[in-house]
């Protein structure tokens, strides 16, 4: 008897269904919720595309709007597993800004000035940079060790937070701006010269094409290792193709943006290269910002997928019960959640700062909420236990999307919050809709 | 077949009150490897407690709790399990939003050598102790909110024997199952008895433990009212220990038992 049910149980569960779309879904094991999130922004980017006469898909917005996704992007990451484990914070635009602060402050003022090194050392923004980090881990790991040992609710520590940061951020200077910024610093924030151009970024795509074919190779070895049941050798080639496919039109679109005509004369003249005719076209390529953005997204769904540390997030988010009779250490867990979401703020404070080439007491103002409501349009469950990295991610795009779609169509600033609003409501409504079909 | 040598565990005048409630009042009770001991009372008699207690999910207030007739420290779950004590809880300890390979490896999971999850490795495990255990089970993929009570309950019971648990406490664990699942579990307990694990079956219906019990101990208002040997003394005695707090004569009489 024991035969026929090893044999069984290496058929994949796609072959008994008919419907050639259903059994694409069921063949390559796609998130279902992941593919309508990628279906919704694709509705409102051809939306807003027809609406503003063409302006939204082309390379110079859509390279925009990756880099304005940047910073709300890293925070989210750690959003989720802040929510998932039924906890929240309302801290991380005031963490943003108290960060900037602080590094604003090391490369204009205390690493130049009072250590000496002189403006534009080439250590300048790798302290500042630390420093930062170590302050958002700092105050990360004060917020979380609160809420986990002296049991006060995240959201009251937080909301603490967000007013007692945001006064740090002015009284470390006394409310005054910081500018300008450190030059191999102000990279992080993108531009022409933050962008890593043409031949950087098809590296990139090849080295990403590859880490995605060898991945599924790896992991369908895996699964043969243990007699598993296996996905359809064409399911695998269509992931492969997807995934390859989307990285190297990414890539295209950021390489089909050129620096702008006067940067490039003035960057030829300087090289004295000779302006060809009809102008020089120089790539903008991968900005930094958000290439930064996107390795902390793989970074964060290493961590909530592969480790120890993301089993016990997502374990804690369903049953914080179970998990404590499990052994888990649940409160040295959410002290380190909260040490990596300010970790992650100041590496969004850092891409904030050098973007706007200053720090200012009011920089991540409403980031906080920004964040959150892209981690619940993400598909992060307020309940706990369901979210994932990439859904959030997807999540932040489509926020700025809207924004940036409704400023090129020329609505009204008070209307764009309104639409924000409703699509925040409207977006957790379909989730919830989605969820109970499901079971 | 009764190991009548030094008790596996030996817990002795063990007190906790919540807020001025004595929820457990100076119990003792003991457990040899081997041996299943039954804990009956009404709900909110304190046996729950009691052997939460041992598990680590609460604290004594006061009394000693020796393994292997050494003084063990427990403060956590952790603790527990370091003297090999797993618990089957009452309210199915798993967490919903994971799979059962998860759940059974929760807190010590199998890691390959760069220290990431193996969770290949533990699927595959997972499915030899689930094949042993409920061979119907098939699910591995699916966040285990969707199984039915009995799978959850299994999931519940590989995870506590898959670490070569010494002592079992099982807390109602037939109480969310079905008469076929119920008697898988009645099997289940046996085969564990014949491998020398200590088991303590905790649970308010005298039927669910009556037969499998070789030994009973009827806690009261969180007192114990007393203790025998099943086959000493009837189920309706058993009974009356239960309800009134009357000790037979078959029965050894404790602190909470009625004088008379």
């Amino acid at each position: 008897m024991a035969e026929p049910r090893a044999m069984t149980s290496i058929t994949h569960p796609s072959q008994t269904v008919q419907n050639p779309f259903q059994r694409f879904l069921i063949a390559t094991e796609i998130d279902t919720r992941l593919l309508g999130m990628i279906g919704a922004l694709a509705i409102i980017w051809v939306g807003f595309n027809f609406f503003s006469g063409g302006l939204f898909l082309t390379p110079r917005n859509l390279w925009n709007l990756s880099v304005q996704t940047a910073s709300v992007a890293v925070m989210v990451t750690g959003m989720v597993l802040v929510i998932v484990t039924r906890n929240i914070d309302l801290s991380v635009g005031s963490i943003l800004g108290v960060v900037g602060m602080v590094m604003g402050v090391m490369q204009t003022q205390i690493l130049p000035v009072q250590f000496g090194l002189g403006l534009g050392h080439p250590m300048i923004w790798i302290l500042s940079l630390a420093t930062g980090l170590a302050v958002g881990v700092g105050i990360g790991g004060l917020q979380g060790a609160i809420i986990a040992y002296l049991r006060v609710p995240a959201f009251i520590v937080t909301l603490g937070g967000y007013l007692v940061w945001r006064g740090a951020a002015w009284w470390v200077t006394a409310g005054r701006t910081v500018a300008p910024m450190d030059s191999t610093f102000q990279l992080m924030g993108g531009g022409p010269n933050g962008s890593i151009g043409a031949l950087w970024s098809w590296v990139i795509a090849v080295v990403a094409c590859v880490a995605i074919v060898l991945g599924l190779y790896f992991g369908r070895r895996q699964r043969q290792r243990f007699n598993f049941p296996l996905r359809p050798v064409w399911a695998e080639v269509s992931l492969a193709v997807i995934g390859c496919g989307a990285t190297i039109a990414a890539v295209w679109v950021a390489n089909a943006y050129p620096w702008p005509v006067r940067i490039a004369e003035n960057f030829a003249e300087a090289n004295g290269i000779a302006v060809p005719e009809g102008g020089l076209f120089i790539s903008h390529g991968i900005a930094i910002p958000v290439l930064i953005a996107v390795g902390v997204g793989v970074v964060m769904t290493f961590l909530a997928t592969r480790t120890r540390f993301g089993r016990y997030v997502y374990a804690m988010g369903g049953n914080p019960e179970a998990a404590e009779l499990a052994g888990i250490n649940t409160r040295w867990v959410t002290v380190k959640i909260f040490m990596l979401m300010g970790a992650l703020c100041a590496i969004a404070a850092a891409i904030s700062t050098a973007r706007l080439n200053a720090a200012t007491n009011a920089l991540g103002t409403l980031d906080e909420l920004y964040v959150i409501a892209a981690a619940v349009i993400g598909g992060t469950s307020l309940a706990g236990g369901v979210g994932t990295i990439a859904g959030a991610l997807l999540g932040a795009v489509v926020m700025q999307s809207l924004q940036s779609g409704m400023v090129l169509m020329g609505i009204d600033s008070p209307l764009q919050s309104i639409v924000v609003g409703i699509v925040l409501v409207f977006a957790v409504w379909l989730d919830t809709l989605y969820r109970r079909n499901k079971h | 077949m009764l190991d009548t040598g030094k008790p596996l565990v030996e817990m002795t005048d063990i007190s906790i009150s919540f807020g001025g409630i004595h929820a457990v009042d100076r119990a003792s009770i003991d457990l040899h490897s081997g041996e299943v001991v039954g804990l009956l009372g009404h709900n909110g008699a304190g046996k729950s407690t009691l052997i939460k207690i041992l598990s680590g999910a609460y604290k004594r207030d006061a009394g000693e709790i020796r393994i292997n007739g050494e003084a063990a420290t427990i403060n956590n779950p952790r603790d527990a399990k370091a003297y090999g004590i797993e618990t089957i809880y009452q309210q199915l300890a798993v967490a919903d939003n994971v799979d059962a390979a998860a759940n059974l490896f929760l807190g010590r999971e199998m890691v390959t050598s760069i220290g990431t999850l193996d969770d290949a490795a533990m699927e595959s495990k997972a499915r030899e102790v689930m094949g042993r255990l409920n061979p119907n089970f098939r699910r591995f993929k699916e966040p285990v909110k969707a199984l039915s009570g009995g799978q959850r309950q299994s999931v519940a019971i590989a995870r506590a024997i898959l670490f070569n648990a010494r002592i079992l406490i099982m807390d109602e664990p037939t109480a969310a199952l079905g008469p076929q699942e119920t008697a898988q579990v009645g099997e289940l307990i046996k085969q564990l008895k014949s491998e020398g694990i200590g088991i303590f079956l905790i649970s308010h219906d005298i039927h669910d433990v009556f037969d499998l019990a070789d030994r009973v101990v009827v806690m009261k208002n969180g007192q114990v009212v007393g203790q025998a040997k099943t086959s000493d003394v009837t189920k309706d005695e058993v009974l009356g220990m239960i309800i009134m707090g009357k000790v037979p004569p078959g029965a050894q009489p404790g602190p909470g038992a009625i004088a008379g």
